[in-house]
This record gives C-alpha cells, sequence and structure tokens, in this order.
C-alpha cells in the first residue's frame, strides 16, 4: 500500500515531523533517568542542591567523584529490602484480585448486545475520569473507626465496638483495586471484543460444553489482554505513593512511600535517587513485557 | 447472552459496578450533611460549598491547576499527534525502538520515579544553563506535558491506525499538497481521537498530585497538592464538597462529548458513504 508521503512537504520535512516529538521526549523523558542514576552516584551534602557535584575541576584536571556507598546502605538495612518485596507483594495480589472481578466484568462487556457495549465500557471508566486522589479519600470515609461500614455493622449489631480497618493492609488492596480495576477491564475488552465467535459455535457444535470452551478457547486467546491489563495494574502499584500514604498504616511499607520519605523528609537525594534506580531495574522486565504488547496491538 | 437466563459474568459486572459507585454516592450524600461530623447525619444543607468558596487558597489552586492542564493538554496533543504520525507512517527509521519505548513507558511508570528524575533534571539545567531560573507552573507544565504525549499518542495513534488511507491518496491523487491533504481529510477523520487525547490529557494533569509535588517551587500549589494536604488530616465535609462538584462536571463533560462522538463518527461515515458513491 502506498503511505502517505510526508517527506515532500518540505525537503527532509519527514524529518522534522521525526524530530519535534523525538527531541521532547529525549530531553524531558530520557535525560531525567541519566541525571537520577548520577545523582544516586553521589553523596548527600547540606547545600543547594544537596548533593555532592560528581565532575569537579581542580587544579586544572577534572576530578570525577561517584561512590557506590548508597546502594550499599540500601542493601545492608532491612528496611529498604523489606519495602521492596512489600510493595511486590501487594502489587502482585492487587493485580490478581483486579484480575479476577476484571475478567469477568470485561467478558459481560465484550458479551452484551452492541448497543450497549459502549455504555457499559463508559460506565467503567467513568469512574477513572473523576479524581483519583478524591477516590481514595472517598474510602477513609467509608473505613475509618467511625466511618460508614462501622457505623453500619454497630448499628445492626454485627459488632460491638468498631473493627480497625483503615490504616491497615485491607484497606491498601481495597484502595488500589478500586483505583486500578478500569485500567485492568479496558485491554481485555479490547481484546475479548475481537474474539470470533465461529470459534465457540465450532466447539459447540463438536460436543464442547461451556465451560470448557472458555477454557479451551477464550481464555488462551485473551493471554495478550491480561498481561496488558496486569502490566497496566502491577507496574504502577508497585510505585504508589498516595493509597499507602492515605489508606495504609505503619505496617504499610512500600517503596514508593520510602522515596517520598527520604526526599522530602530526610531531604537525602542521593538514597532518594538510588532507590529510584533500583525500582526501575526492578520493573524493567515488567514494562518490556507491557512494551511488547503494546507493539503487538501495532502490528494487527 | 440470552435474556432471562443467569449469567455469571453480568452478575459481576453489575456487583463491580455498583463497588465503582457506591463510594463515590457516598461523598455526594455526605457533602449535603449539616454536621461537621462527617460522619454524624444532622440534615440537608449546603454550607460547605459556601464555605469551599470561601477558602482562597484553595480557589487559587483552583485557578492555577486549570490553566496549567489547559496549556499541558493542548501542548501534548500537537506533540503527540506529530509522535503518532512517526509511529504509525514511518515504520522504519534509525532509533525507532527507543521512540516507541520513550512512548509505552510513561503509561506504566510510577509517579514517584518520573517526578524524582524530573526534578533532578530541572535542578541540573538550572545549575549548568541557568533555565529554568524557578520551579513553579513553568516546569509543572513540562512534567504534565511529557506524560501526557504517551497518553495522547495512543489515543490519536489507534484511530489513525483504522483510518482508511486511500482517502489520502484520492486527496494527492487530484493534486492536493501533502500539507493540504492532511489538513483537509486526514485532520478532519482523526479529530474525535484528538479531541479525547486532548480531554484525557487535561484530567490527568488536573490529577496529579505526585509529580507535581516533586516539580513545584514555592507558591505554586496545584489543587491536588492543595486537597492532599488537608486530606492527610482527615475527612472534612468541604472535601466532600469539592469531590461533588468535580464528580458532577467530570460526568457532563463525559456525557456530552460521548454525544459528540457519535455525531462526529456519524458524520464522517456519511461523507464517506457520498465519497463511494461518488
Amino acid at each position: 500500500m502506498k503511505k502517505l508521503d510526508l517527506a515532500r512537504i518540505l525537503p527532509g520535512g519527514r524529518r522534522w515531523v521525526i524530530a519535534g516529538p523525538y527531541l521532547w521526549l529525549l530531553v524531558f523523558f530520557f535525560m531525567p533517568f541519566v541525571m537520577v542514576a548520577k545523582i544516586s552516584l553521589s553523596e548527600t551534602m547540606l547545600s543547594i542542591p544537596p548533593y555532592t557535584a560528581m565532575f569537579e575541576w581542580l587544579d586544572q584536571t577534572l576530578n570525577i567523584r561517584m561512590t557506590f556507598s548508597n546502594y550499599a546502605w540500601l542493601l545492608s538495612d532491612d528496611l529498604y529490602i523489606q519495602a521492596y518485596w512489600n510493595s511486590i507483594k501487594i502489587a502482585f495480589n492487587a493485580t490478581i484480585f483486579c484480575l479476577l472481578l476484571g475478567y469477568p466484568m470485561a467478558y459481560a462487556i465484550a458479551k452484551a448486545p452492541p448497543h450497549l457495549q459502549t455504555t457499559w465500557l463508559l460506565l467503567v471508566l467513568l469512574p477513572s475520569w473523576t479524581s483519583f486522589l478524591i477516590r481514595v479519600y472517598a474510602w477513609m470515609g467509608l473505613l475509618g473507626n467511625n466511618g460508614v461500614f462501622n457505623n453500619f455493622m454497630v448499628w445492626i449489631g454485627l459488632i460491638d465496638s468498631p473493627i480497625q480497618m483503615l490504616n491497615t493492609n485491607f484497606a491498601v488492596y481495597i484502595g488500589v483495586v478500586y483505583s486500578y480495576l478500569p485500567f485492568m477491564v479496558l485491554p481485555l475488552y479490547a481484546n475479548l471484543v475481537k474474539h470470533d465467535n465461529a470459534l465457540l459455535e465450532a466447539a459447540s457444535d463438536l460436543g464442547a460444553r461451556k465451560i470448557t470452551s472458555f477454557f479451551r478457547i477464550t481464555l488462551p486467546l485473551s493471554v495478550n489482554g491480561i498481561v496488558a491489563g496486569s502490566m497496566l495494574v502491577f507496574i504502577p502499584v508497585v510505585g504508589e505513593y498516595v493509597i499507602p500514604e492515605l489508606l495504609g498504616g505503619a505496617e504499610t511499607i512500600m517503596i514508593g512511600k520510602v522515596l517520598w520519605q527520604e526526599f522530602f523528609n530526610n531531604r537525602d537525594w542521593p538514597v532518594a535517587s538510588a532507590l529510584a534506580v533500583l525500582m526501575i531495574l526492578l520493573l524493567i522486565v515488567p514494562i518490556m513485557l507491557f512494551h511488547r504488547y503494546q507493539n503487538k496491538e501495532v502490528g494487527q | 447472552m440470552k435474556s432471562g437466563r443467569f449469567s455469571l459474568s453480568v452478575t459481576i459486572f453489575w456487583l463491580g459496578i455498583f463497588f465503582l459507585y457506591g463510594p463515590m454516592l457516598m461523598l455526594i450524600i455526605y457533602s449535603f450533611n449539616a454536621s461537621r461530623m462527617v460522619q454524624v447525619w444532622a440534615g440537608w444543607s449546603t454550607r460547605w460549598y459556601g464555605e469551599l468558596f470561601q477558602d482562597q487558597q484553595l480557589m487559587s489552586a483552583v485557578g492555577r491547576s486549570l490553566q496549567i492542564a489547559f496549556y499541558s493538554a493542548s501542548t501534548a496533543v500537537v506533540i503527540g499527534m506529530l509522535a503518532s504520525i512517526v509511529m504509525i507512517r514511518f515504520t522504519r527509521f534509525r532509533g525507532r525502538t527507543l521512540f516507541s519505548g520513550m512512548i509505552t513507558a510513561p503509561l506504566v511508570m510510577p509517579d514517584v520515579i518520573i517526578g524524582i528524575s524530573m526534578l533532578l533534571l530541572f535542578v541540573a539545567m538550572a545549575q549548568s544553563l541557568g533555565w529554568p531560573a524557578q520551579r513553579g507552573m513553568l516546569t509543572i507544565w513540562i512534567a504534565h506535558t511529557t506524560f501526557c504525549v504517551a497518553y495522547s499518542t495512543v489515543v490519536i495513534s489507534s484511530r489513525l491506525r483504522e483510518m482508511d488511507q486511500s482517502l489520502e491518496e484520492a486527496a494527492l491523487d487530484l493534486g492536493a499538497t501533502p500539507i493540504k491533504a492532511f489538513f483537509l481529510v486526514t485532520l478532519p477523520v482523526i479529530s474525535p481521537a484528538i479531541i479525547s487525547a486532548w480531554l484525557l490529557s487535561f484530567t490527568l494533569s488536573l490529577d496529579d498530585v505526585v509529580i507535581a509535588s516533586f516539580v513545584t517551587g514555592p507558591g505554586a500549589t496545584t489543587l491536588p497538592i492543595e486537597v492532599f494536604s488537608q486530606v492527610k488530616l482527615g475527612v472534612t465535609p468541604k472535601i466532600n464538597a469539592l469531590a461533588t462538584i468535580i464528580i458532577g462536571v467530570v460526568s457532563i463533560i463525559a456525557f456530552s462529548s460521548w454525544i459528540l462522538f457519535r455525531k462526529i463518527d456519524q458524520h464522517n461515515r456519511a461523507a464517506a458513504r457520498m465519497a463511494a458513491q461518488g
């Protein structure tokens, strides 16, 4: 097929179309990571900005000063390792919960009559366009010791005194599933709606029961959607800050919160940078998995 | 789906919808509570809305956030449109892998990482180039634009991929310059995607608290930063009122843009049909 030849716009026009977005992303998305990596190798110092310079001209020679002490520090302290492990555990479990709830929802939308599908999808997506902060906040009012749930359960006599729900891992799970559910449903729906019904009819003609054809046809065909949805939930949740801060308690040590505290409360920029670098290293495989799925969609 | 038969997935779907909307409904109801004690019902009242508009700090944060969101969304859509053309039409050039990676990574990258890395870049640039001299609205605008570009590109490129290229080719064959063909043929067809990309970017920018907290400077408090600092202290009826307004505005915009898209889509299909019949 003939492609629209943008090269004809002006001499080297194609190059200009590429250069604009490329440069922006290179400077404002790629360069920052180089900076984080660089600062993570410096030492903290009481100055503005609060870290030592890596390159210095002393006596007309270039002095390069870098240290791996921040990384050594992170690996020697249990708190940080615990935080990484906790974040991965919470993100993994929350992804499973989102999948268990989101898959049937996406399936219901994909099987709904065509004229209803857009409306149902809109129903799922609409909450994600209202403020994320407000939606997490809503659960503070519901789960608190004096909150709607506790008041109601005391009122009907189910419990005598309020049970602690807010500021626990339970509240964090609720908040994460609540906030990220639409991101699981959307790619799953996009995948499920493309399935060819003829396959299911053929299976049923050959005597397969509905449950069998679901597990042997629909589920394997939707693997791409499952991967995309899971990565859209898992990766951001590992670094989540707002939800553990508002809904979590002392037991909820997550890496996003620790990074925030190192940066804002301790003003230790190098250690915060090292935490960020380790988090990126941890997430690089999931991100590449997600990227490959995205490319597959482009190829279709 | 046969009607009248129990379906597990449809039941779970409506349970999920209840789960998504229940908490928001509670916020709306409690925003009309007369009592200062958030959880004690003391009759209907709109006093918290009055107090909300009295809060000068909050109101100036609203203005600032709307401004940042407007500029970020507008810039992001222009860059995202170029990026979509690059992604869909220029399938082969040096550095394409890095380019597509930089488009997808911001979609999932945790906010704290984007926030800290952006800030460190701004600090380093201020040190070596003297720009940006002060952190504030400018730096938030740059940071928001950057992650909104990724979302815009995903939305616009999916539309561009579906687009029937023979329309463009027809325009070119009839002697239109590529620029003219782009503005008269391509742009109208992808316009619904551009509008939704703009709206998505606008809401994302309006919503961000973590990245803005990192890259902001003195005096540039955005609405989410202000709300977050109040919310950390506990549930207040004033924030319930604010939440109700936000939910109302978003629903109205979402609903009207949904109707608009249907109209544009129908119009485009009719135009394509007429063109096909010649």
